[in-house]
């Protein structure tokens, strides 16, 4: 049996959906953080394995740019996050619902 | 030549504007004064001089423009409004000047002279009318300031619910005659005075099918403002108002307002196949009879005269709906202009006793023997009375007679025998009125010290007391009668006029005065002697019912009152239960609920934003596939 391209996009909707689940059920912001890249990652394999399938390096070329970007996402969300722990002494989500009506 | 006519419009307009603004605001009653008496007899002076002139013109300006409609406001002098100014402009300046002395010392000396002016200038605009819509906003001008002068002492109760009275009243027959005027400018395209006479005179059946009803609507008007059966009630309780002002509202202005206007505009009542005379006719008898019969039963002095001038209407309105057959409302005009100057007359000589007995006493039987103590007033008042009762040569008897020749020559029997039953009756009831009051025995302690009218008073009541004695003998009638285009009665002289009526119509005329000397003599004989109403017993629970006016006050407030109330309520609670309680309370519940609802989403928590966030892309995307 070869792997091919079908593989990698099941690999890539699995990751996504386990980033979803996280995102939705992980309760420490760092968590949702991780998946939230694990997402992300998702993303950059189908397009990898999209490359590879068309033959050219548009999708690889692609990749890189959202390596890159989510690099200095990183950056900020991590800032953002030591921010808020800083004013509310808490990195669990369900303490931060000021977003309530 | 052109402009001095403006003066008759402008002068009341700036003696209110001025009363108003430099003698009320800041307490100057010499001001206010001078304003008022200088505008009357300057008015009367222009009004005088185009009478003697005879001018025969018209003068207007444009006021607004909307496409092809113009509004103008003007004058139009011509035979029949210049002696109807001279009239209004004469009685309006006397009793100006009479109410110098009876308004002495009121605490709202300005706003009353605003009134009397704003009066004057309204009842002016009428008689001099060019057009329909300026006499309909000049009459609604009447019907203000007799609301403001009526009310003059609003603190009393009744003055105020009498005020209220006669403007609502109104307000019903203003209605009609707006109706009306909307309707021949409909079918007519014109307001104007004379291209009404045009069209109708190139085609009598321009009005067509409506007629009557333009015809009815604009009498209704006419039954508002000249107190006519069943709008008749708001006048009696007029009475509350300042007595100068009822002899205004009763002599030249207000209720000669409405038979002016059917004078008037007399040819769009007057189109072929209109019933508006006939119905014109026999409103006016009735109203005339009903009027008399109620008069003969008051006991207040200013009540009895306000009785009697809604008979004398009724007679005028007779005389309008009988004018029909190319004759013209003359006898009409002609019992306007005499009755103008006797019941002004009678007001002001009521005034004077009232004023003499300090404003305390109106009831007619506990004055009495007041002759000896008010000489003048008691002849100028007996005067007045005698031409009321139609005695001749005073001025009554032969605008009374004209009225009644006119039902006779029109071989209306019924019509013609009911108004001498009338005449009879007014005799009565005028007679009842001055032996109770002046003759006979002192009813009161009141009376004792009654003085005579001061100089400012007696000098008006001795002028119109010039034409109530004389007014039958100037061919007041024959001057109507050129200008509605039937030839004058009498030769023209002295005594042609002074036997006119015996040689034109020796039977009515006869009967007419049979029917005032029995009414008199059976007044004078119950009367003379009298300390309390022997008819009292007599009539027993008919007279109490002729009294209250046949209750008709009470009908009124029983069933027009209840009903309005009646949709008041509905009305309230339809506010109250439908529009704001369903309504706007219900959507208002519903929005918030809704909103109550939707909220329960917005838990703050990030992951169930997330949650939602996901679900609608996959629910998105699915439909986009399912789409495919």
């Amino acid at each position: 049996m070869s792997v091919g391209l079908e593989h990698y996009l099941a690999v890539s909707g699995i990751l996504f959906c386990l980033g979803v689940l996280g995102v939705i059920l992980r309760r420490n912001l760092l968590n949702l953080y991780m998946s939230l890249e694990v997402m992300l990652n998702a993303a950059n394999l189908a397009l990898v394995a999209f490359a590879r399938y068309n033959g050219d390096l548009n999708g690889q070329v692609l990749v890189f740019f959202v390596i890159t970007v989510a690099a200095a996402e990183v950056a900020v969300g991590l800032a953002l996050i030591v921010a808020l722990y800083r004013k509310c002494r808490t990195t669990w989500v369900d303490d931060l619902a000021t977003m309530k009506h | 030549m052109e402009t001095l006519p403006w003066l008759l419009l402008v002068l009341p307009l700036l003696a209110v504007g001025g009363i108003t603004w430099c003698g009320w605001r800041r307490q100057r009653p010499a001001v206010v004064a001078r304003l008022a008496v200088g505008s009357a007899l300057g008015t009367l002076l222009v009004a005088w001089w185009a009478w003697r002139q005879g001018i025969d013109a018209r003068g207007e300006i444009v006021w607004l423009q909307a496409g092809g409609f113009t509004v103008s406001v003007g004058w139009l002098l011509d035979g029949l409004s210049r002696p109807m100014t001279l009239v209004v402009a004469g009685v309006a300046a006397l009793v100006q000047v009479y109410s110098l002395g009876y308004m002495r010392g009121d605490a709202w000396w300005g706003r009353y002279f605003a009134g009397l002016c704003l009066f004057t200038l309204a009842m002016l605009g009428i008689v001099l009318a060019p057009n329909l819509l300026q006499a309909y906003f000049c009459w609604e001008l009447v019907g203000l300031s007799s609301y403001l002068l009526i009310g003059h002492w609003h603190e009393r109760v009744t003055a105020a619910d009498a005020a209220k009275k006669a403007f609502l009243t109104n307000r019903v027959g203003d209605l009609g005659l707006l109706a009306g005027v909307l309707l021949v400018w409909q079918s007519l395209g014109t307001l104007d005075l004379a291209r009404i006479r045009e069209i109708l005179a190139a085609n009598p059946e321009a009005l067509g099918s409506t007629a009557t009803v333009a015809g009815v609507l604009i009498f209704l008007g006419a039954v508002g403002k000249s107190a006519q059966f069943p709008l008749h009630v708001w006048l009696p309780d007029a009475m509350e108002g300042p007595t100068p002002v009822s002899a205004l509202i009763h002599a030249a202005t207000m209720v000669a307002a409405g038979v002016y206007l059917l004078c008037r505009w007399f040819v769009l009542l007057a189109a072929p196949g209109s019933a508006a005379l006939e119905i014109v006719a026999w409103t006016g008898l009735f109203t005339a009879l009903m009027a008399a019969v109620v008069a003969c039963r008051q006991d207040d002095l200013k009540r009895v005269l306000a009785w009697s001038t809604i008979s004398q209407l009724g007679y005028m309105m007779l005389a309008v709906g009988l004018a029909g057959d190319g004759r013209g409302p003359v006898a009409a005009m002609y019992h306007l202009s005499t009755h103008a100057a006797f019941k002004a007359l009678l007001f002001l000589g009521a005034g004077a006793v009232i004023h003499a007995l300090h404003h305390q006493e109106q009831n007619i039987w506990k004055l009495g023997a007041l002759a000896r103590r008010m000489p003048v007033t008691f002849a100028c008042f007996g005067l007045a009375t005698l031409a009321l009762c139609g005695v001749p040569p005073l001025s009554g008897a032969y605008s009374k007679d004209a009225i009644l020749a006119l039902a006779h020559e029109e071989h209306r029997t019924g019509m013609y025998l009911l108004a001498l039953v009338g005449s009879a009756l007014t005799a009565f009831y005028m007679v009842r009125v001055a032996t109770v009051t002046f003759l006979g025995p002192a009813k009161s302690q009141a009376v004792d010290c009654a003085p005579e009218a001061p100089g400012v008073m007696r000098w008006p009541m001795l002028l119109l007391a010039v034409p109530t004695v004389l007014g039958g003998l100037w061919g007041i009638d024959e001057a109507y009668g050129r200008v509605f285009g039937v030839a004058g009665e009498g030769g023209g002289s002295v005594w042609a006029r002074f036997v006119g009526p015996w040689v034109h119509a020796p039977g009515v005329a006869l009967a007419a005065l049979a029917a005032t000397l029995l009414g008199g003599g059976a007044a004078w004989l119950w009367y003379r002697k009298a300390v309390s109403d022997p008819l009292d017993e007599s009539l027993g629970a008919l007279g109490g019912w002729c009294r209250e006016a046949f209750r008709l006050d009470a009908l009124y407030e029983g069933v027009l009152v209840r009903a309005h109330d009646l949709a008041g309520s509905a009305c309230a609670a339809a506010d109250r239960w439908v529009l704001a309680g369903f309504l706007i309370r219900g959507l208002h519940g519903l929005v918030a609920s809704a909103g109550r609802l939707v909220r329960r989403v917005q838990t703050g928590n990030v992951q169930i934003h997330a949650l939602f966030f996901v679900a609608g892309v996959v629910l998105w995307l699915w439909l986009m596939l399912a789409w495919e």
